[in-house]
């Protein structure tokens, strides 16, 4: 029989297609239904918005945060309040730093509920999806009532929170969290033990705790390789000290892990908020220093100061110090960080954001070399990827 | 408080023993806001940056971020700043170094492989050339952009924009048509910054000034 010659077959993936997590376009070179390599074509969604803050003020940056991860919106805010703050050295008030720790965290499991539902249909199980949804749509209904909007809050503004939390809705979270534990139970009576699953994720897109540094990850994919490192404990920011949590970790660094990870952080984060509202102190909820934060609405009737500061700070905004900084915080991808420059003017001279999701799709070639096409849609979903933030 | 203290005061004995270990490579080092930053030529950065993350006194294993800064007024106009973080010792450092349109930076992604993106990045929205990397393509902007969007002198609306043309049935570029004027406001105070002269003022001379000049 003469030799014949097997050329790769390329195959385009995406950018339209339900498991690429939004518009990814993944260029792949296949060995018969083998991957050789994997070349993600992303920027599809790029919106520049890092060009938009330099032409905005400090205050109109805020909503810009919200719609990078716009899964979990509140975590970006949280990473650029405390940027700002770091600058300009402002004071939060406790009650404001116990509020955004709640709220960082129901974000966190607004996040993961969604990463886990949607990375289950990833891989062929349809229910998660449908259980998750639900559950998600109590916490955007707490959100709606605290800040107005269910997804883009901009509740988190330097300084503090944009206003205290209405009455009762304390209560309704504490009622909440101590109910959710019976979801995530549900949850994992799908997929835990769930042969399918376990097929589809066991094994699969493998990275070792070394590879896991080399190339930048962060959050819940670098503790699935084994690494104990949660920012929340080791450079704590707001109240997070003050708080007992548990850094879950798992260590074969395969997709499978990284759905067990997520899983166990959603149980801490649960105690999280739960000591939080049990501590909330009563008071302001932020800095008080009306050069930086809005006056009170009723102040403003009665007030002309208090009228002329709003109308400075809605316009001109504030002058930051000339300075730079860069702030982190533990978004639920992972590291959330806001490398913000300050010329002292009333707009920030540069402002880079570090999206955890950036490194970890960085990474995809290495995790799909070998595997089988399939494979692809199990690591993409396993890394929790999400558009608005990686292309920014 | 004693705790920032403690740790401004680590971060600075790093840095002299970093300085002390590379010596000539190092322009400068400095703390601010408590986050250390230390300047190098950019001939050498591969070198410091091996050396942090290889010294067991440093063991700076993740590069966290990579990114240009744009200063059009000076000479070597970007800055390439390197985010690093040290998970054994809890610290952060951040290298700067400086380059112009015209000299490439060495790339990096040998020592980090996490740098690969990050530079394509920066050449895309800066145009720094990175020497010796393996795949400088564009990455976040359109197939076939022109410029470099972050760059000062870049327009915040771009030059080009694009739409779909019934006619011709497919996407078309075509210069950029605001159908209202772009709304820059300059809200810097003119409460603060202008002098409050009202025509005729410079005549009046204080009386107790001129007091003053009699005695």
């Amino acid at each position: 029989m003469p030799e014949q010659q097997i050329k790769n077959f390329t195959l385009n993936f995406g950018p339209q297609h339900p498991a690429a997590h939004g518009v990814l376009r993944l260029v792949l070179e296949m060995d018969g239904e083998v991957i050789d390599r994997a070349d993600p074509h992303i920027g599809l969604l790029h919106r520049g918005t890092e060009k938009l803050i330099e032409h905005k003020t400090y205050l109109q940056a805020v909503p810009y945060f919200d719609r990078l991860d716009y899964v979990a919106p509140q975590n970006q805010e949280h990473a650029f309040a405390l940027a700002v703050e770091k600058l300009t050295n402002m004071e939060v008030p406790p009650r404001g730093q116990y509020i955004r720790v709640v709220f960082a965290e129901l974000g966190r499991l607004s996040n993961h509920i969604f990463n886990i539902c949607a990375y289950a249909m990833d891989v062929g199980a349809m229910t998660p999806m449908l259980w998750g949804f639900e559950e998600r749509e109590k916490i955007m209904e707490f959100c709606e009532r605290v800040s107005g909007a269910r997804l883009h809050m901009a509740y988190f503004r330097p300084g503090g929170v944009a206003m205290d939390m209405p009455d009762g809705l304390a209560d309704d979270i504490m009622e909440w969290a101590d109910n959710f534990p019976t979801m995530i139970a549900d949850l994992e009576g799908l997929l835990t033990e769930n042969r399918i699953f376990k097929q589809r994720t066991v094994d699969i897109g493998i990275i070792s705790a070394n590879q896991a540094l080399d190339w930048g990850f962060s959050g819940p994919n670098l503790r699935a390789s084994g690494i104990a490192w949660d920012l929340r404990k080791s450079q704590p920011y707001d109240v997070y000290d003050k708080v007992d949590f548990d850094v879950p970790i798992a260590k074969h660094g395969d997709c499978y892990d990284r759905y067990l990870v997520r899983v166990y952080e959603m149980y801490e984060s649960l105690k999280i908020i739960k000591q939080c509202l049990e501590k909330i102190p009563p008071g302001p909820v932020k800095c008080d220093d009306h050069k930086f934060s809005p006056p009170k609405r009723k102040d403003m009737k009665y007030s002309m100061e208090a009228l002329i500061h709003h109308f400075k700070l809605f316009t001109e905004g504030y002058h930051v110090p000339a300075g730079e900084t860069y702030s982190v915080v533990e978004a639920p991808k992972g590291e959330f960080g806001v490398f913000l420059i300050s010329d002292g003017s009333n707009k920030p001279y540069r402002c880079k954001i570090r999206a955890p999701g950036f490194a970890h799709l960085q990474a995809l070639d290495l995790l799909s070399k070998g595997h089988m096409l399939a494979d692809v849609v199990a690591n993409i979903g396993s890394l929790d990827i999400v558009f608005g933030e990686i292309d920014r | 408080m004693a705790n920032t203290q403690n740790h401004i005061k680590e971060l600075s004995v790093l840095g002299d023993s970093i300085t002390n270990e590379l010596g000539n490579v190092i322009s400068s080092t400095k703390i601010i806001n408590g986050e250390l930053i230390i300047n190098v030529a950019r001939e050498s950065i591969v070198k410091v940056l091996t050396f942090l993350r290889d010294d067991v006194n440093c063991q700076f294993k993740m590069l966290m971020e990579l990114c240009g800064v744009d200063y059009p007024e000076r000479e070597d106009r970007f800055d390439v700043v390197y985010c690093l973080l040290s998970l054994t010792l809890n610290h952060r450092i951040r290298v700067k170094t400086q380059t112009n349109v015209s000299s490439a930076v060495p790339s990096v992604t040998g020592v980090f492989s996490a740098a690969n993106w990050w530079e394509r990045e920066a050449w895309d929205l800066f145009g720094i050339y990175f020497s010796d990397h393996p795949d400088l393509r564009r990455i976040l902007s359109d197939y076939g952009f022109e410029g470099h969007p972050l760059r000062k002198d870049f327009p915040l609306t771009g030059y080009v924009e694009v739409r779909y043309d019934d006619e011709q049935k497919r996407v078309v570029y075509e210069p950029v048509k605001l159908s209202q004027e772009f709304r820059n406001f300059d809200f810097l105070s003119p409460w603060e910054g202008v002098q409050q002269l009202l025509p005729g003022d410079e005549k009046f001379v204080n009386p107790s000034e001129e007091n003053n000049e009699d005695v």
